[in-house]
């Protein structure tokens, strides 16, 4: 019999591609977003039809519409009321963390609903930060679907490395909103660091600043033979060039003087921003400012910008020199310092710093979906932990651990007969719980009625290679699994993406149906190529009818295959299953007997 | 309780031992394998210890590049990002193992948590971190901590942290001759002691931080703009 299509261990399968849209990468920015491509671990920026890498992360709410990138831009002229800028820094939080992020706050907020996640008031409309960030990944993907004239469906998102796991969750959401399927959140700087070290075929430890418009990372990696090993990470999820455009429109509306609604504010910032970039260039800026028809004169110098900046300049360095610290790397063992994002400005060789991010992200959307020789190692930006007595943490992963991850903690009852729990996780690195960041309530329901201390609650926290969390319990001594309900602190309950996914994809339904079709048929393919393998090797256990029967049963999953009923594969594929059981025994038994008998199980030829 | 600390060759899948099914194809596969010999399938994670993890023998002395060399390629085969377009119960598996080769790594990689790792192996329970019966180390652990709260400068600060390193060095030596000598006694004592020392380091870290106004490293002088 001949030996059918097997894939050695780690290669990825690419038949019925066809049935999949391309992979990208996307660099979702507080400031701007951008596009890539790779095919071969050659990436390519997609630029819109002028040639513009950047799409800036803007978005304009019109009552005839909603627009995206410069037009958004533009409309912040016009009618700024309607526009939202820096999305992303409103990502995975509640509203306390919002009054506490630094400047007036250029958004009309909305009451908090359920979830306790921000919501922004534009004219009549309620939006979260995870549906304005929704039509910002849509204009992304139709950038891509324009430039390559294909279906997209699947992307890699960066995320800053320091985000947390609301914020993490929130641009998932986001993802799914705008009909992409996240293949990876990967960190920021791993993926810069993964673009420079392919490009300049790097080996040794590197550091990578990355300094975007409202995020900063640090994070150091080994890169060694095709492996991108992170080392340890840290950062400030609200630092950026942002901060700078504040300390400098607060600047101008004090010299100024006098009453600033939220509209002024906004211009005042898009005043600032552009002094901010022409003092790049050059050493003085001079410019007005015209707020409700009332014109400012107001100018700027790199000294005087430097001094205004400098509180944030050393509170990176400061960041830095704990991750060196924690990683216990001496600085002068670095083989090089990658800088990244808008913020830095300083020109890689011939990689922009803008750029670096996204392609990152395209090579590693590849990679997961054609197969690649590298292999990114990432870690934990936070520590994760419990509430325990008196309001102090307990630490449960440490942070810089490598992820994925998991760690088991053993819980009791302090009351006779108590069926159920609360706790509470946060993460950060503080002693108090007040001083971390709440992450979810979980109520453990349904633990067995015993006497007090008598339970055994085994409660798993797991850290996957997204960086998300997910948490499961068990009862030890009875085996009952314990219900985990998450209550998210700062993200969208189940039932509040559901609604949102109603209203928001046109084809909701469609989409995902076709998603379980294709997740179906991929499973019973899978079924398919595991039972030809057992027939090449242990075909001689059947006689001619089981095989007959055997080969009927694939025939059918194919037939079912070829058609559009999910049922219809299902069912198929149990049935194959279940008719090849007797097969699987016997082959079970021949292997048996031969470890019994001293040989090898590969001396048989299996 | 010396043969106790002689390299164990342990539960290597060498095919002898009784195969498991696999989950997929349900045939056997032998204890330990990564992938089903039949139908590829990734299996999940063995029953091992973390040094038989990586195929590395049981005791104190790694050789770190060793250890990384084997890390690399075992996450080279099981990590999920080559798993992507997998079926869902084939990205659960290969999580699984990533998760167990992760834990044992960074086991490993750590002396101290190796030390302890090694001691629980043998059946050895380290202390409590709240206790020391020891007299001696406790009065060690007294005057240090003692001193490291009597720093005012950076200076000292610095003093203190690089003999505290010479100290801690000195103690992963005296580690290693106790488990090379099989002695799991002298072994846990030093073990106990190397935590104590590894916390003071960490304490002495923060002191200096607070102490601040480290002259800045070279590397970041590069500002944004």
């Amino acid at each position: 019999m001949k030996l059918l299509q097997i894939h050695e261990p780690g290669e990825t399968p690419l038949p019925h591609e066809d049935e999949r849209g391309l992979a990208i990468g996307i660099d979702l920015g507080t400031t701007n977003t951008v596009v890539a491509i790779a095919t071969n671990q050659k990436a390519e920026v997609i630029r819109d039809a002028t040639g513009r890498a950047l799409l800036p992360s803007i978005v304009a709410y019109r009552d005839d519409g909603v627009l995206v990138g410069e037009p958004a831009r533009r409309e912040l002229l016009e009618n700024p009321g309607t526009v939202v800028s820096s999305i992303k820094r409103l990502m995975g939080r509640g509203v306390e963390d919002v009054k506490a992020l630094a400047g007036v706050l250029p958004y009309e907020l909305a009451p908090a609903a359920e979830g306790g996640m921000v919501r922004l008031k534009l004219g009549d409309r309620v939006l979260t930060p995870v549906e304005v960030s929704a039509d910002i990944l849509r204009a992304a993907k139709s950038r891509a679907e324009a430039a390559l004239g294909r279906n997209v469906d699947r992307a890699v998102i960066t995320v800053p490395a320091y985000f947390d796991d609301a914020a993490r969750t929130a641009t998932r959401d986001a993802a799914r909103l705008a009909g992409l399927e996240v293949l990876r959140l990967v960190n920021e700087p791993t993926a810069a660091a993964l673009a420079y070290g392919l490009d300049k075929a790097a080996e040794g430890i590197y550091a990578v600043y990355d300094l975007g418009g409202g995020t900063f990372d640090f994070s150091l990696l080994r890169l060694e033979k095709g492996v991108f090993q992170v080392l340890a990470t840290g950062g400030d999820a609200a630092l950026g060039g942002d901060d700078f455009d504040h300390a400098i429109a607060a600047r101008f509306l004090a010299e100024r003087g006098g009453f600033v609604d939220g509209g002024d504010v906004k211009l005042a910032l898009a005043t600032a921003r552009l002094a901010k970039e022409c003092l790049t260039t050059q050493d003085e800026w001079q410019g007005t400012l015209d707020l409700g028809g009332r014109l400012s004169h107001h100018r700027l110098d790199r000294v005087t910008f430097e001094g205004l900046i400098e509180p944030f300049v050393d509170r990176t360095i400061a960041i830095s020199r704990g991750v060196l610290e924690d990683a216990g790397v001496d600085p002068k063992s670095l083989g090089g310092l990658v800088l990244v994002g808008g913020s830095t400005r300083v020109p890689l060789a011939d990689i922009d710093p803008d750029e670096v991010v996204a392609v990152g992200a395209a090579l590693q959307a590849e990679a997961l979906t054609a197969g690649s020789d590298t292999l990114l190692l990432d870690v934990t930006p936070l520590s994760l932990g419990i509430e325990t007595m008196g309001g102090l943490v307990e630490k449960i992963i440490e942070r810089n651990t490598p992820i994925p991850v998991a760690k088991a903690q053993e819980f009791t009852t302090f009351q006779d007969g108590q069926s159920a729990m609360m706790i509470h996780v946060v993460q950060g690195e503080r002693e108090m719980v007040d001083q971390c960041r709440s992450l979810a309530r979980f109520e453990l329901r349904g633990i067995p009625p015993m006497v007090a201390g008598a339970p055994r609650i085994r409660v798993t926290f797991a850290v996957d290679a997204d960086g998300l969390l997910t948490v499961s319990a068990r009862e030890k001594t009875t085996g009952v699994e314990a219900h985990v309900e998450v209550k998210p602190s700062y993200g969208l309950s189940e039932d509040e993406m559901a609604r949102m996914l109603r209203e928001s994809i046109e084809h909701a339904r469609e989409d995902m149906e076709r998603r379980l079709l294709v997740e179906a048929k991929v499973e019973a393919r899978r079924g398919i190529g595991a039972v030809r393998s057992a027939l090449a090797a242990d075909a001689d256990l059947l006689s001619r009818e089981e095989l007959a029967e055997i080969e009927a049963a694939i025939a059918r999953v194919e037939t079912a295959l070829s058609g559009h009923d999910r049922d219809a594969v299902n069912a198929a594929a149990a049935e194959l299953e279940k008719i090849t059981r007797p097969f699987a025994e016997r082959r079970m038994d021949r292997g048996i007997r031969a470890a019994l008998a001293g040989h090898r199980i590969d001396e048989l030829g299996l | 309780m010396n043969e106790a600390s002689r390299n164990m060759d342990t539960a290597k899948a060498d095919g002898t031992t009784a195969p498991v099914a696999c989950w997929l194809c349900r045939g056997p596969v032998a204890a330990g394998a990564l992938f089903c010999p039949t139908c590829r399938a990734v299996q999940p994670p063995a029953p091992v210890d973390h040094f038989a993890r990586f195929g590395l023998p049981v005791a104190f002395d790694l050789d770190e590049n060793e250890l990384d060399r084997r890390y690399f390629a075992v996450q080279r085969q099981l990590h999920p990002d080559r798993f992507a377009t997998r079926t869902a119960r084939e990205r659960a598996v290969s999580q699984s193992q990533a998760v167990a080769v992760n834990e044992a790594y960074e086991t490993l990689k750590d002396p101290l948590a190796r030390a302890e790792y090694l001691l629980q192996l043998h059946g050895v329970a380290t202390e409590a971190c709240q206790t020391i019966s020891d007299p001696e180390l406790l009065m060690e652990q007294m005057e240090r901590r003692e001193a490291l709260s009597e720093i005012d400068t950076r200076e000292a600060a610095e003093a203190f942290l690089d003999a505290a390193g010479r100290d801690v060095a000195a103690s992963l030596a005296t580690i290693a001759v106790a488990f090379g000598r099989g002695d799991l006694t002298a072994a846990r004592r030093e073990t106990t002691r190397l935590k104590y020392l590894t916390k003071l380091v960490e304490e002495a870290r923060a002191r200096r931080a607070r102490l601040g106004g480290r002259p800045e490293a070279p590397i970041l002088k590069t500002m944004p703009r």
